[in-house]
């Protein structure tokens, strides 16, 4: 006990780190869960199935796969490049995660906030600062591996990248005007009180603009332009196989986990409940809502489940109930609050991200191009300037 | 010997290995790289001083946006591999002496100043939460702003420069 008294930062890090990399990871692959579920439901299919119930094991499956697959390098490719690629790719996406505070900061441990990896005073800058070298990885894939849909897809999506990483960055300075303060935990705490307060009806152009690029930013549909299949085959990571391949793959949705976060902390008061502290009804909430997902769950394995899935099923049941129990004992339910509405909060974002995938149909590059420049450019750049003069006229 | 101090020297030395790199690469690509390198390595120097603020900008402006411009144009260029050819004798004969002359001048100004021991020193002993919006834009855009102004004229003269350029065979 002495040794962590005495290197508290380092210890609690550490061990943060280690939580947070093992979350995130479990995260990534339910993520793909997850949108696989839901755009089968919106296309009128079922989804993964049979792999574990409700295809519940299909991301671990998938996974072995991917770690026993023949790992190919084509010849003429600059293999330094070609390997650095993906690990630049997926090393930095998941770096930004550690600058996310997922619950207050008041939740402490030998003097450390739990819920934050790296507390630092201008946060939102270094995520910027990550974000925008995540460029080299998609380029560098695209450029090393001596083909040509992956350099085309390449140079299209740094180009792209690039755009609307201009647009990104503006639409966001209009919450630093409103909150005066570049750290995480001090924007949302400007947003203190209940939902009437979260920066997203202020600045409710500026939340669009940041959406539609942020979109655009993690090459995602209607923007997936760098890998359109049907003109780039899968664009910059075409030549790319195996391991190689699921870290592109898990890149592009941490990077969807972070834009997700990134919104709900600056328009959506991240970890702030939206009702007004009086209520103290809703410290009830995390727990009742596991509970109650543990009797559909209850439910669904005496109904539906057969044979194996029902075993696993009833497991899954068994860790909601104790998980909600867990969380309505008294001394849990304030340390729980915030991280419950942080990440309820992610999840609505995720589920927008693979609705609008199910929706919506690709760009054209031209459109895709002078959109960003012509419309959301002009846009958060007016949303910026009339935020800025509200706020002078406001405070002289 | 505290972990800042070693830190300082691990990023030093990674920072003059790119810059070696960059002169030593023949692929126009991996000398981008190894710029994104140097200014990667001044960015944890910056850090190390406290200077949090900067070391951000730092990586922001010049590793992802100038770099990130370099290497698109090298990969629209499909630039090949640089042909090396014989070193001009001018360059042998005066600039390596030269070369090694301002080595010797600035290390004997750095031992004369002392700037090593204070950098030593002051290397982690910089408190970091130093960094404030109001008075960073203080300084910006009351104090200095004119050299600011004047530099981002600086950069519109490049930018009407280029587009020129371009523009001249039409």
């Amino acid at each position: 006990m002495d040794f962590i008294a005495q290197h508290a930062v380092l210890v609690v890090s550490l061990v943060k780190i280690v939580v947070l990399l093992f979350v995130v990871m479990t995260a990534l692959a339910y993520v793909t869960w997850f949108e696989r579920k839901v755009v089968a439901h919106i296309q009128s299919r079922w989804g993964p199935y049979y792999v574990g119930a409700h295809g519940l094991l299909q991301p671990l499956a998938d996974g072995v796969k991917f770690l026993f697959k023949e790992d190919v390098t084509p010849p003429g490719a600059d293999r330094l490049m070609y390997v650095l690629a993906p690990f630049l790719a997926l090393s930095l996406a998941l770096t930004t995660l550690a600058l996310i505070p997922f619950g207050p900061p008041s939740v402490q441990v030998f003097g450390q906030p739990v819920f934050i990896v790296a507390n630092s005073s201008i946060g939102l800058l270094f995520l910027f600062a990550f974000t925008s070298i995540g460029v080299y990885g998609v380029a560098l894939a695209g450029w090393s591996s001596n083909s040509k849909y992956p350099l085309l897809g390449g140079l299209r999506s740094s180009a792209q990248m690039i755009s609307y990483e201009v647009s990104l960055t503006l639409s966001v300075v209009g919450v630093l005007l409103l909150a005066g303060s570049f750290s995480f935990n001090g924007i949302i705490e400007h947003q203190y009180g209940s939902v009437r307060h979260w920066h997203v009806w202020p600045q409710i152009v500026g939340f669009l603009c940041y959406i539609t690029a942020a979109i655009a930013e993690t090459n995602r549909v209607p923007f997936d332009l760098p890998e359109a299949e049907t003109e780039l085959v899968a664009g910059f990571h075409t030549e790319y196989s195996s391991f190689k391949f699921a870290m592109f793959f898990m890149a592009e949705y941490a990077n969807m986990i972070t834009v997700s976060c990134l919104a709900t902390i600056l328009f959506f008061g991240g970890w702030l409940s939206p009702f007004p502290d009086s209520w103290k009804w809703q410290l009830y909430l995390p727990g009742a809502a596991l509970v109650l997902l543990g009797l559909y769950c209850a439910y669904d394995t005496a109904m539906q489940m057969r044979g194996f899935a029902r075993i696993q099923f009833g497991v899954i049941t068994l860790l909601a109930f104790v998980g909600g129990l867990v969380c309505l004992t008294p001394s849990v339910m304030p340390v729980i609050e915030g991280l419950f509405w942080f990440v309820t909060k992610v999840i609505v974002f995720l589920f927008v991200y693979v609705w609008i995938r199910g929706t919506l149909p690709r760009f054209r590059y031209d459109q895709l191009m002078s959109f960003g420049w012509k419309l959301l450019l002009p846009v958060s750049l007016v949303n910026l300037v009339a935020t800025a003069l509200v706020i002078l006229l406001r405070h002289g | 010997m505290s972990v800042p101090f070693i830190l300082f020297f691990i990023c030093a030395a990674v920072a003059v290995l790119g810059a070696v790199l960059l002169i030593v690469a023949r692929e126009p690509v991996h000398s981008a790289l190894a710029v994104i390198l140097v200014m990667m390595a001044l960015a944890v120097l910056y850090l190390l001083l406290g200077a949090e603020f900067i070391a951000a900008v730092q990586v922001i402006v010049y590793a992802g946006a100038v770099m990130v411009l370099f290497v698109f144009v090298i990969m629209l260029l499909n630039a090949g591999v640089e042909v090396r050819t014989n070193y001009s004798k001018i360059a042998k004969y005066v600039g390596v002496p030269l070369g090694f002359f301002l080595l010797l001048e600035v290390a004997h100004w750095m031992w004369r100043s002392a700037i090593g021991t204070t950098v030593a020193n002051g290397v982690g002993a910089v408190n970091s939460n130093a960094v404030d919006t109001a008075e960073l834009s203080k300084l910006l855009f009351r104090d200095y702003l004119f050299p600011f102004e004047v530099t981002s004229i600086l950069v519109l003269i490049a930018i009407v420069g280029a587009l020129v350029l371009a523009k001249r065979d039409e």
